[in-house]
């Protein structure tokens, strides 16, 4: 496991051959909580304030989200561009693409059959009584 | 540029000593291999988010996102699930080292966290019910206890798992197999963690400001 030409385990420390509990080790994850934290209070902050353009809050939580689960990511599942997770990269980068597909793909095609569809009145509370 | 970069710095006596290495060790065999079930897990979520995305307006004249969610209760939950996914990397830090009673502390604290989650998670669940928002009320109330309860049946079988691996340490001890256990509950505990993080900004906090 020492060899250095084998793949590393998704959510495998990087040295896991060193027995010494190395305080760089629980430092990156010390490091992770705290950025984690402070894009989670930014998010709650942004959701609730009234300082932001209303109309851009759901794009920047979206950004915050994703920010942070890339931080989830390399300092949690210690997921590095390196040759040695290469294969767990690009099993990630697989299941995104299918995760982009499924979640886009629904959201456009849907709302295009929502809004194809001939609507007896343009009251919003008599298409949300037909959707369900 | 990065992949190009990394297949044209490899040397080819490299490559072929790679190949000559053999098949990889059980740990990353297993540990790739639960990685691969985690991302099937996610995009059953995914399926699950594009359902919700798609009716979170269909509320039928019932109650709203915004008038049911409490930011408060969410954002409790969220803590309480982020310092659990720390603790569990310490945990798995403590494993390493093969300190026993390092790896008891953690997985204590996990499994705390995560049942103050669940009962956090339960509690406004049966809140929402005592005021008629039933899955049966309206497609969003539908999507919405589907993706959420999905995520919080996840957690309980997590912390399940984890009280099995807590006895099996105490049997067994720091054996091969268990290890390779520990390394995938910690996989599916950070994993849960990241869904979390889409749970709360897609439902409560976009929730809130519809």
């Amino acid at each position: 496991m020492t060899d250095v030409r084998h793949d590393r385990a998704p959510g495998d420390v990087p040295s896991e051959e060193v027995q010494a509990w190395s305080p760089s080790e629980a430092l990156v994850y010390s490091i992770g909580l705290l950025v984690a934290l402070v894009l989670t209070a930014t998010s709650f902050w942004v959701a609730n304030t009234s300082m932001l353009w209303p109309g851009g809050v759901g794009l920047g939580l979206a950004v915050l989200a994703i920010a942070q689960m890339g931080v989830h990511l390399v300092f949690f599942l210690h997921l590095t561009s390196g040759p040695d997770s290469t294969n767990n990269i690009l099993a990630l980068a697989f299941g995104l693409l299918i995760v982009f597909v499924v979640v886009v793909g629904t959201i456009w095609i849907v709302t295009d059959l929502n809004d194809n569809m001939l609507m007896p009145s343009s009251s919003d509370a008599m298409n949300m009584r037909m959707q369900p | 540029m990065n992949i190009a970069t990394t297949i044209d710095g490899v040397p080819l006596e490299a490559l072929h000593s790679a190949s000559e290495a053999g098949p990889a060790p059980k740990r990353i065999v297993v540990a790739y291999g639960f990685w691969i079930f985690l991302l099937s897990d996610i995009v059953m979520f995914a399926a699950l988010f594009a359902s919700y995305a798609v009716l979170v307006r269909s509320t039928a004249g019932g109650p709203t996102g915004a008038q049911l969610f409490n930011q408060t209760t969410v954002a409790i939950e969220t803590v309480c699930l982020l310092v659990s996914s720390y603790t569990c990397g310490l945990m798995s830090l403590a494993i390493n080292s093969r300190n026993r009673l390092g790896t008891y502390l953690g997985a204590l604290i996990t499994l705390a966290l995560g049942v103050a989650f669940l009962t956090l998670e339960l509690r406004e669940f049966a809140d929402m019910i005592a005021h008629g928002a039933t899955p049966q009320r309206s497609a969003f109330l539908s999507a919405f206890f589907t993706l959420v309860g999905c995520h919080g049946l996840h957690v309980t079988l997590g912390l399940v798992w984890l009280a099995v691996m807590m006895v099996q340490v105490a049997v067994m001890g720091f054996a091969t197999s268990v290890q390779h256990r520990l390394l995938c509950f910690s996989l599916f505990w950070h994993a849960l963690d990241i869904v979390w993080v889409g749970v709360f900004t897609v439902v409560y906090l976009m929730g809130i400001s519809l």
